[in-house]
């Protein structure tokens, strides 16, 4: 009986995961069978974002990397042969700045949440996810919202809509964490609640000394442990372990260079705030994220080393936005710095090649500086710039087939791949609509949507779950609740 | 847009008198070294302005610095001058491209158009080979001037929205700020004229035809009163009512459907109280006898609009809801234009048969639904186009990212819709379908000077504007971004 009882609650566990299996399986196939084997993408126009535009290009993948570039390749007898005359392509877009796929933004319970882990609640099933797929971006970096000073720490994920969660975390990215200055992290956004009290810190001096405070308990902490490192290599056998801290951990990590700060921050005085604070405990802000005013403060970005991840053009949505100016990528590039675009929005996530067209446009960057800042730039601020960014030998056949020059607005995706397999396909997503609307209207003619004899009615309809955008700045403690209006 | 690559004499000395009272070297030698020649003779008058100025901006220290980018003297008032632009490519819209043409500007009017013109003489012509020249874009869906900052900062600064449900008497133009950050910032990426509406409760008030350009809202605005504005009541949202928004309560069907016939039945009974008082109005007038009704501001507001005189624009993104609004303006004989629109394609036949415009305004947002296919807002233009529906397309911005209309018509080209249809959808048919087709939206003698001139496609991202006339005035192309550039670009 017990054994019995075994295998039905074995066959209960294990059904899901068989199911997703197939499902994934299923993904798999549809894509064309093609992630063991070898494509041949065939005389494209290459943007290499790494060494210019190659004209009729082939590209070869294989096992997922790029395995070559260049005119007339050969491939094996059972390669895939994608003929893609005419047609442009691109790395991967990278969108150094998304809140995609995660369940929730803001623990804005503390102003040091370095505790908080995004990677705890990413959801794989947001269809916002495959329309960033159908906009050529295929890498995010995930952050933490920004109530707080100190926020949760980050993840990077590779797009691959359809499988596990765990399979889109991007392995061997460096980890990193979320800062905020300004008027996030000291919650003037009304949050004042009556009866409510307010959350420190309530103003720019206090947002400096939480971070502050947070650095030197962090400090230490890590002299706790290194001294009790020092007494156990001595042989001390009396040495008592300090108690782990995990809110302190991760900051011992930043000290060590062994986790990113990626830190909102939008008027110069706090970028300046931040850049003394790094400077003062020894640490690098990896990059400043929105940086609105990096304009302005272009050559002490530069001479600290941080990298800087600015929206292409949006300003005057918020006081602090309001001395934004689109020039801003422009001048910081001209400063040294290296920037990318983002998005911080699913529905901007999905045009990043028209964002990053933007700044050839104010103040004039080249081609392949502007490509670079929705390539390769993000994969350096991220770290992972020798699996992605570039259409280079040996990295990661990330890459998107374009039916025109990819900053003109007339241009569609026709095909996305994330190492080397395909997971958008236009084409496909077009043969299966016929499909998709007899199961919808099945599903509308349905009887669940009429009220039972007797039973509750059905409820009124409700916009879908709101997407995620600029919910850097959305009030609601752990609630995201974002939305395109702003 | 470079604004390096123009250096007229206006912008020269305006930006030096801008950058007098922010410099911070604080010196006011740039103003005088920096004045044209031209100006030499204003130079005592331009000096105490200038000081007037500085102080008054000083205590603005927020909003100072956008005052000074419209604030503007000679390119604004005055007297239109007379232009040529020579040997351009001239994108008409409403006929044939001419590859190498004329356009003669003259009193804020377009004075001729071709291949052969005789050039006036006294035009300050202006050799355009290898730009093109497109009419300005036009965008219905905006409230530009009646917000600042739409966040959290500067409720001062925002006036989109009354108490109440009903404001038929909220006059958008009233209340635009001419000195808006908004307006420079918008025109200088060509979009040359908006609609700014009003917002929220039912009946939110009258939205106003602005062209980007003017001292005073007086001189903005072509149409002060262009449109009522109403929020049509539906299930789950829009209309204002208890389930508005997203997360807003949740009822059921039977409640949520109860609460949308009240709200119209509340609009219906406005509308029928506005038509009856025009009629008594009417009768009294004809009729002595007859006693007079009382002046109300509310129902004289509605009186042009019940009689089908101008268009009511009906805020309405669901099928339903689109239908019903077609329906209820039928009904009422009211001249309807949906805004919206996100679910027009679906009703496209209804539309047509009823020949109701929609403007678009959802074309760069996510679709509504998690099963839509995810290019159904890319691909509505193309859908009512095919159909034969009257339509264009709009930002849907308030402000800030009006500037970016273009790439929503070619985000939509890019999705089925003719390139040419995709430049009307921003030119001609805003025009039309606001009722200001025959004076805006195309380049043909005797309309209004509205012209940008490109060195490429007006709709790819990469065109820089290269000159820009509004109401037959050369525009300098500054902007508080470009002045914000100008200041710190070389910051060393």
């Amino acid at each position: 009986m017990r054994k019995l009882f075994s295998l039905l609650l074995a066959l209960v566990v294990l059904a899901p995961a068989v199911g997703r299996g197939a499902r994934a399986q299923q993904t798999r196939r549809a894509a064309g069978g093609a992630e063991a084997g070898e494509t041949l993408i065939r005389n494209a126009t290459v943007l290499t974002a790494s060494h210019g535009t190659l004209q009729n290009a082939d590209i070869l993948i294989r096992n997922g990397k790029i395995a070559a570039v260049g005119p007339n390749l050969k491939a094996g007898a059972n390669a895939r042969v994608v003929d893609a005359a005419g047609k442009f392509v691109t790395p991967g877009i990278i969108d150094c700045h998304s809140h995609s796929m995660l369940d929730t933004i803001n623990e804005g319970s503390l102003s040091v949440t370095s505790m908080a882990r995004t990677r705890d609640v990413l959801n794989p099933t947001d269809p916002d996810l495959y329309r960033e797929l159908a906009g050529g971006t295929t890498t995010l970096n995930l952050l933490h919202g920004s109530a707080n000073s100190i926020g949760g720490q980050n993840t990077v994920v590779k797009i691959k809509y359809g499988r596990p969660a765990a399979e889109f975390i991007f392995q061997g990215a460096p980890p990193g964490i979320k800062f905020a200055l300004g008027e996030n992290p000291k919650r003037s956004n009304g949050f004042n609640i009556p009866g409510v009290p307010r959350r420190y810190p309530a103003t720019r001096m206090g947002v400096e000394e939480t971070i502050r405070d947070a650095f030197t308990r962090a400090r230490n902490y890590k002299r706790s442990w290194d001294d009790y490192r020092a007494a156990q290599s001595r042989g001390d056998k009396a040495a008592v372990p300090p108690r782990r801290d995990l809110q302190l951990e991760p900051l011992v990590e930043v000290l060590e260079g062994k986790r990113y700060v990626h830190s909102h921050c939008y008027r110069a005085d706090e970028i300046l705030m931040l850049i003394r604070i790094a400077d003062e405990f020894g640490f690098k802000v990896r990059t400043f994220q929105h940086v609105l005013e990096g304009y302005k403060v272009a050559k002490e970005i530069a001479a600290h080393g941080a990298g800087a991840s600015p929206f292409a053009d949006n300003w005057g949505y918020k006081l602090e936005a309001y001395d934004a100016i689109p020039y801003n990528t422009a001048v910081m590039t001209r400063a040294g710095i290296i920037v990318s675009v983002n998005s911080d929005s699913d529905e901007r996530a999905r045009r990043l090649n028209i964002e990053a067209a933007k700044v050839m446009k104010y103040g004039g960057l080249t081609e392949e500086e502007a490509l670079r800042t929705v390539t390769l730039n993000p994969a350096i601020q991220l770290g992972i710039d020798k699996r992605v960014g570039s259409i280079d030998v040996g990295k990661d056949a990330d890459l998107v087939i374009w039916t025109a020059h990819p900053f003109s607005v007339y241009a569609r995706v026709e095909q996305t791949y994330i190492e080397g397999e395909v997971f958008f396909d236009r084409a496909q997503d077009l043969a299966r609509r016929a499909d998709i609307q007899r199961e919808r209207e099945q599903l509308e003619r349905a009887d669940a949507n009429r009220p039972a004899e007797g039973g509750p009615q059905p409820g009124a309809p409700r916009g879908r779950r709101p997407a995620h955008s600029h919910d850097d700045d959305q009030p609601q403690n752990g609630d995201d609740g974002g939305n395109d209006n702003r | 847009m470079k604004p390096e690559a123009r250096s007229q004499k206006p912008v020269v000395s305006r930006a030096a008198v801008v950058g007098a009272w922010r410099s911070e070297r604080g010196a006011w030698r740039p103003v005088f070294t920096a004045l044209s020649s031209r100006l030499v003779a204003r130079r005592t008058l331009v000096a105490v302005i200038c000081s007037l100025l500085a102080a008054h901006c000083t205590l603005l220290t927020v909003f100072g610095q956008q005052a000074s980018t419209n604030m503007g003297p000679e390119f604004m008032d005055g007297r239109p001058g007379t232009y040529a632009i020579r040997h351009a490519r001239i994108v008409t819209v409403s006929g044939a491209d001419i590859e190498d043409g004329t356009v003669v500007i003259s009193d804020g009017r377009i004075a001729a158009v071709g291949a052969n013109v005789t050039v006036p003489g006294g035009a300050e012509t202006i050799d355009a080979r290898g730009l093109s020249v497109y009419p300005g874009m036009i965008d219905l869906g905006t409230a530009v001037g009646l917000i600042e900052i739409t966040e959290n900062g500067a409720t001062g600064w925002v006036d989109t929205q009354e108490v109440g449900d009903s404001n038929p008497n909220s006059m958008a133009w009233v209340s635009v700020n001419p000195h808006s950050a908004h307006v420079a910032v918008t025109r200088l990426n060509g979009v040359t004229s908006v609609l700014t509406a009003p917002q929220g409760g039912l009946i939110s008030g009258q939205a106003a035809f602005l062209n980007l350009l003017g001292s005073t809202p007086e001189a903005m605005a072509l149409v002060r009163t262009a449109a009522l504005v109403i929020n049509y009541p539906g299930l789950g949202g829009g209309g204002g009512g208890p389930f508005g928004g997203f997360g807003g309560q949740q009822g059921n069907i039977t409640e949520a459907i109860n609460t949308r016939n009240q709200r119209v039945e509340q609009l219906r009974k406005l509308l029928r109280d506005a038509d009856a008082y025009a009629r008594a109005q009417a009768a009294a007038t004809q009729d002595r006898n007859l006693p007079r009704p009382d002046v109300d501001v509310v129902l004289s507001a509605l009186v042009p609009y019940v009689r089908g005189e101008r268009p009511v624009v009906f805020r309405a993104d669901r099928a339903g809801e689109i239908r019903g609004a077609v329906q209820f303006a039928e009904e009422l004989k009211l001249k309807p234009v949906i805004l919206g629109g996100d679910d027009a394609w679906q009703v496209a036949s209804f539309l047509k048969e009823h020949n109701v415009p929609v403007i678009l305004t959802g074309t760069l947002n996510l679709p509504r639904r998690e099963d839509d296919f995810y290019d159904v807002q890319y691909e509505q233009a193309a859908k009512l186009q095919q159909a034969g529906v009257r339509f264009c397309i709009s930002s849907g911005d308030t402000a800030a990212d009006v500037r970016n209309l273009p790439y929503h018509a070619g985000m939509s080209a890019a999705f089925g819709l003719p390139k040419a249809e995709a430049l009307k959808a921003v030119t001609l048919y805003p025009a039309q379908i606001i009722g200001v087709g025959d004076r805006l939206g195309s380049i043909e003698v005797g309309k209004i000077a509205n012209l940008v001139v490109t060195d490429g496609d007006l709709l790819e991202t990469r065109t820089n504007i290269r000159d820009l006339f509004i109401n037959g005035r050369r525009v300098p192309l500054v902007s508080r971004h470009t002045e914000l550039y100008e200041q710190f670009k070389n910051r060393k």
